[in-house]
């Protein structure tokens, strides 16, 4: 055998494809005859919901999955309609999408960009998805993102938490309901100013990715702000199971608060970690030791158990809000699944619903035509109270939660409590924020 | 035929058959009815089934004629896509030099790998080669963030260079991968009746490439070269006593099936320019051995029987949701179809990767040479039990 | 200086995870000649075993409370468990709490059991299989026994903490004049982990059975020949290292929330130390295991990262390829195992 075969033919070959190629350049660049990606011509329009199903996040996936097939009842007018009677747009009329029954598919992310992009595709290509939604990590978010742009569809991103995906990463085609990192560290720090008060000694640990960079960032310039110092932060590999070695430097550090920027299995992990080498209990200076979670979940929270007690963080919603709509959503939710439901769970219900309003109000599935009904669209009763979708990135801005582990729950459900809402003005920020430069939205992308 | 015999000839012929025509055999069914959930016949999958087929092809030089299994290979896959997705975000977008670069860098990347790792053997060997790529993937997860971007995975931006292209289009998007101006998401459409096939560009060039990669392959299987491969497999000590040095082709084996998992690598970012540090992970080079495992390990066919059987497992069982089960057995009575889909839904959507472990458990337990195996012993059963016996050793020679 | 005592506590303690597991590991390599990539699972499964049993003792009965309310606004119900309205809430308070330590009971005699079932219906398959076949089929029933795993308990990590006399945190510098605050758990952890190995050893070293096993690994058919059934003693040789790990896990809870795939992060890990301490050597395995928790935990401060960036996350691959590289053998192993 003889390698120089291989080139040659290979050459010839290419050569063979090309010269195809250019005598029939139309047939392989049109899709078909609409103007957009997968426009829905039957009765019915087809969503694609790309959770994690396997892997460390399946659980919060299958919230988040709940409360999709909880939204497309809503949407087709089944069940009690959910946030659809709070919504401040009415548009919505429980008949579907334009009159089309909404339908739905599944995939698997895996929580991993590859797969969460070939689930996507598959949803595009295959099932003719007019729109994706979902993910557990900013990572994935970031990846799909990315694909539907390509492919000419829109994307509304379930929990992603990082800078970037409405930063440096942003595209046209997506859009972001849940807050990010700065929006945490401006929320938190004003009440970790009325707590800790405003001369603190702060050590950061921080997971080694993206995500975690960027949380290390925000809540290091927002307490910072506040005068804290930072002692040190200390980046930890995303495989680490046990934490031991990077808390115990902590101890003698001379720092009085420990700010843990994980999520998932890491957050639990080290947060569990910490208590055990008695942080808590932990004084200094004079002072009380601290720890805090910038990004909180209930879901984890329960894995930490009674570790989480008394810690603060930040969360997107929590089910024990009383305005109207979080309470409408909950209590559907509730009545269908029999537990309330989770931060992930309501911004992939929200998420569905504005999209679908969306189309309502532009009276098109055109990709380009739903993300010009989204930008700048100004809502509430949809549990995060007034609420601005900014067209210049896409991002929702909406009051932010600050949350605490609670002391005495009274059911497994019952582990935050919030501390304070603040307000919307409170975590705004320029678009052109430095945390958030050297994106570009780029222009729309219909596909076909 | 092309300096083959005739069987070759043949299995060339069969795989390029399946390969040109798999848009339709993979979408066998009608587009409205319960069962196109099972139809596989659009672009991404095929598109995966080829690529995945290249790398376990690949794979397969090394492991199905040395025996050297290495835990590794996908450490080259990755290597691959994040040169390839180098190439589209310096030059430009056509996908030859990137497949080209991709090629040769994860050749040298296998190069020093294999030089270091070759110097053991058995296991020790494969914890070498798993230690490197679990390397290569930590640190593309998080200090090589500047050259891989980390979590997110390599992506193209508005404002990439590419020299020898442009850097945005006029409509101001990212421009899309070709080959000499032949967009590889270019899909044609063909309604025939109720069927939909879609005939898509870049799978046809994966298909070609795969083509060409298994012909090699079959060169590589009877060439005197091939055989000195598997005279390591069988004694590498008899080997060294006759005075040879085995080591050279090891390392040329090596070097070459890292080379095919570049390929495979390159490919994959030419069909969707993202790279994610994911693809080096130890549980993405476990997969490709049970790909290779799976469909007949030194088989020519069998790799790429494997890898499409996993990638099939993957896209169309991890998509099958509750919803969908209820409406297949919708015609049954309430409790009934409750029942069943009680009992059936363990094993499909989230539970894919259950069922996976219980046919890979059942395939390493049954059938040691993999789903070939099965189908021979199918075919024996057709065609009486010598004239099998006779054929088996015939078409399973690294056996 | 307390900083680097602190981390050799550390590294310690991760390393009596890394050394339970490589025991048995190689325990079962060493008798039976089989590498098995589900050892990991057993791990796990031992996790488990505390989670159930902490699941067992805190099955409740619901009384309303009509003076609180749940989530729906509907009247919330009370969970009691049943120990506690038996045994009173204090006694009842006290089962719940010990729970983990408890379920060293409990999981001995269940990892056996799978341990046995394990051998008997699969592993015994494939003596005579080339090791990669050994190594599919232990990973393809690693995949099959976390996903079953998942299947009942979900993928969140699920707390179990350790009784609260346990819980805190002890000044071991005390002694020698230092300030060296330790968590009480841990160092119950590594001297439980000491205890387990001391055992295993003084069975394999001072028992009638110990000894046929030891003869057996060295020449396996020679002490066939003599009229020992040495198969059936490999078997419970298999059980035993499966309640090792098993153990190793019902510990290591409250240290890690479990979850299910706990197993697999401890994997590659496992056989790392294993071929680092020698293939088939069991002081190799625990020396190892202790060796690499040490170096890990060292990575893994501030100087280390400064000076190599990233070292944190790749040290125990590193010294894998360098022992591997300098001292095939491994630290203790004899010469020409597995090398084909």
């Amino acid at each position: 055998m003889s390698k120089t075969d291989l080139s040659r033919r290979g050459l010839l070959r290419t050569g063979a494809v090309t010269s195809a190629g250019l005598a029939l350049p139309t047939i392989f660049t049109a899709q078909s005859a609409s103007a957009f990606t997968n426009d829905p011509t039957g009765g019915t329009v087809t969503l694609g919901f790309n959770v994690p199903q396997t892997g460390p996040y399946a659980d919060e996936g299958a919230d988040e999955l709940r409360a999709y097939q909880l939204a497309v009842e809503h949407l087709n007018g089944e069940g009690d309609g959910g946030m659809l009677n709070t919504f401040s747009s009415k548009a919505l009329e429980g008949s579907g999408i334009l009159g089309k029954k909404v339908e739905y598919v599944t995939g698997d992310t895996q929580t991993k960009s590859d797969a969460a992009r070939a689930s996507a595709k598959s949803m595009i290509e295959k099932d003719g998805a007019i729109m994706i939604t979902g993910g557990s990590s900013s990572g994935v978010a970031i990846a799909v993102q990315g694909l539907c742009q390509e492919a000419g569809v829109i994307f509304m991103a379930g929990l992603t938490h990082s800078n970037d995906t409405t930063g440096k990463d942003k595209k046209a085609n997506g859009f972001r309901h849940f807050f990010n990192a700065y929006m945490s560290g401006a929320a938190l720090a004003p009440v970790l100013k009325n707590l800790y008060g405003d001369d603190r000694k702060a050590y950061h640990l921080t997971a080694d990715y993206t995500w975690g960079w960027t949380q290390e960032e925000s809540i290091k310039a927002a307490t910072e702000a506040l005068g804290w110092e930072t002692v040190n932060t200390v980046k930890t590999p995303l495989a680490a199971t046990d934490f031991s070695s990077y808390i115990a430097p902590v101890l003698n550090s001379g720092a009085d608060v420990l700010v843990l920027n994980h999520y998932g299995g890491n957050m639990v992990n080290s947060l569990t970690n910490a208590v055990q080498f008695g942080l808590r209990e932990k004084e200094v200076n004079g002072r009380n030791f601290e720890i805090v979670v910038p990004l909180y979940s209930r879901l984890m929270a329960k894995g930490a158990g009674a570790n989480v007690k008394g810690i603060h963080g930040s969360t997107n919603w929590h089910w024990s809000l009383q305005d109207e709509g979080s309470k409408a959503f909950v209590r559907s939710f509730g009545t269908k699944y029999g537990f309330p439901p989770s931060q992930a769970a309501h911004t992939c219900y929200v998420q569905t619903l504005l999209y679908a309003d969306a189309v309502q109000r532009a009276g098109s599935f055109n990709p380009c035509a739903v993300a010009e009904a989204l930008e700048d669209f100004e809502f509430d009763g949809m549990g995060n109270g007034k609420t601005l979708y900014r067209g210049a990135d896409h991002q929702c801005f909406k009051d932010v939660l600050v949350v605490r582990g609670k002391e005495n729950p009274t059911s497994e459900f019952d582990l935050l409590e919030v501390v304070e809402v603040t307000p919307r003005e409170q975590v705004e920020y320029a678009a052109d924020h430095p945390m958030f430069a050297g994106g570009n939205l780029g222009s729309c992308n219909p596909g076909a | 035929m092309f300096g083959l015999d005739k069987r070759d000839t043949t299995l060339l012929l069969i795989v390029a058959g399946l390969t040109i025509f798999a848009p339709f055999i993979l979408n066998p069914f009608p587009t409205d009815s319960g069962l196109a959930q099972f139809n596989a016949g659009y672009p991404d999958l095929m598109q995966r089934f080829v690529i995945f087929g290249i790398f376990a092809i690949g794979f397969n030089i090394l492991f199905g004629l040395t025996g050297y299994l290495s835990f590794g290979h996908a450490a080259f896959l990755g290597v691959g896509s994040y040169s390839a997705v180098w190439m589209f975000k310096l030059l430009s977008m056509n996908v030859l030099p990137a497949i080209i670069l991709s090629v040769i860098i994860a050749g040298l990347f296998a190069l020093v790998i294999g030089y270091v790792s070759l110097r053991r053997s058995g296991i020790y060997f494969s914890i070498l080669t798993l230690a490197f790529a679990q390397m290569s993937f930590s640190l593309a997860y998080s200090v090589l963030t500047p050259i891989t971007n980390g979590e997110t995975g390599l992506q193209l931006t508005l404002d990439d260079p590419r020299v020898l292209g442009q850097t945005a289009t006029a409509d101001g998007s990212i421009p899309v991968t070709n080959l000499f101006g032949l967009e590889m998401r270019g899909t044609y459409e063909m309604a025939m009746g109720p069927w939909a096939f879609q005939f898509n560009m870049g799978y046809y060039l994966c298909a070609l490439v795969l083509i060409a990669a298994f012909y090699l392959s079959i060169r590589i299987f009877r060439s005197p070269f091939g055989m000195m491969l598997r005279a390591v497999k069988s004694n590498q000590q008899r080997m060294n006593y006759t005075g040879l040095n085995s080591k050279p082709y090891t390392l040329a084996a090596f070097v070459i099936s890292g080379m095919y998992a570049g390929l495979a690598g390159g490919l994959m970012a030419s069909m969707d320019p993202l790279a994610g540090a994911e693809r080096m992970q130890w549980t993405a080079s476990g997969e490709v051995v049970l790909m290779t495992i799976l469909g007949g390990a030194g088989t020519l066919i069998g790799p790429v029987l494997g890898a499409g059987f996993i990638k099939y497992f993957e896209n169309i069982f991890s998509k099958i949701n509750s919803n969908v089960l209820h409406s297949w057995f919708s015609f049954l009575p309430d409790g009934l179809e409750d029942f069943i889909v009680f009992i059936i839904y363990p094993f499909i959507g989230k539970g894919w990767h259950l069922t996976l472990g219980i046919l890979f458990m059942l395939v390493v337990i049954y059938l040691p040479g993999g789903l070939v195996e099965g189908g021979q012993r199918i075919g024996g059963w057709f065609k009486g039990r010598k004239k099998s016996d006779a054929r088996q050793s015939e078409t399973n020679p690294a056996e | 200086m307390d900083a680097f005592l602190l981390q050799i506590l550390n590294g310690l303690d991760k390393g009596s995870a890394y050394a339970l597991i490589a025991l048995g590991l190689t325990l079962i390599f060493g008798t039976l000649g089989v590498v098995n990539f589900a050892h990991g699972a057993l791990f796990m499964i031992g996790a488990f075993c505390a989670v159930t049993l902490q699941k067992i003792f805190s099955l409740s009965f619901e009384t309303v409370d009509p003076d609180k309310t749940d989530f729906l606004g509907n009247p919330l119900k009370v969970k009691t468990p049943y120990v506690e309205s038996w045994f009173g809430p204090d006694l009842g308070g006290a089962i719940i709490d010990w729970s983990v330590p408890l379920a060293i009971l409990f999981a001995i005699p269940i990892m056996i059991a799978v341990g046995f079932i394990m051998e008997r219906g699969l592993i015994k398959h494939f003596y005579k299989r080339p090791h990669a076949d050994q190594i599919l089929v232990t990973f393809g029933l690693a995949i099959v026994l976390q996903e079953v795993i998942k299947y009942f308990y979900g993928a969140n990590p699920i707390p179990t903490p350790a009784p609260d006399a346990l819980n805190g945190v002890a000044n071991l510098g005390a002694v020698i004049g230092m300030d060296i605050i330790y968590p009480v758990w841990r160092i119950v952890y590594f001297c439980f982990a000491c205890l387990i190995i001391g055992a295993v050893f003084a069975f394999l070293q001072f028992t009638t059975f110990g000894m046929v096993v030891r003869a057996g690994m060295a020449d396996r058919e020679t002490v066939g020949l003599l009229g020992i059934n040495i198969d059936r003693r490999f078997t419970i040789m298999f059980g035993i290292a499966a309640a090792v790990a098993g153990l190793a896990g019902v510990m290591y809870t409250p240290i890690n929330s479990p979850n299910y795939h706990m197993g697999m992060d401890f994997l590659v890990l496992s056989f790392v130390v294993v071929v680092v301490g020698g293939m088939g050597s069991l002081p190799g395995a625990v020396l190892a295991g202790f060796v690499l928790g040490v170096l890990e935990s060292f990575a893994s401060m501030e100087w280390a990262i400064s000076l190599i960036p990233g070292i944190n996350q790749i040290i125990i691959y590193l010294v894998a390829i360098v022992i591997l590289l300098v001292r095939p053998r491994g630290l203790m192993g004899r010469k020409g195992v597995m090398e084909d």
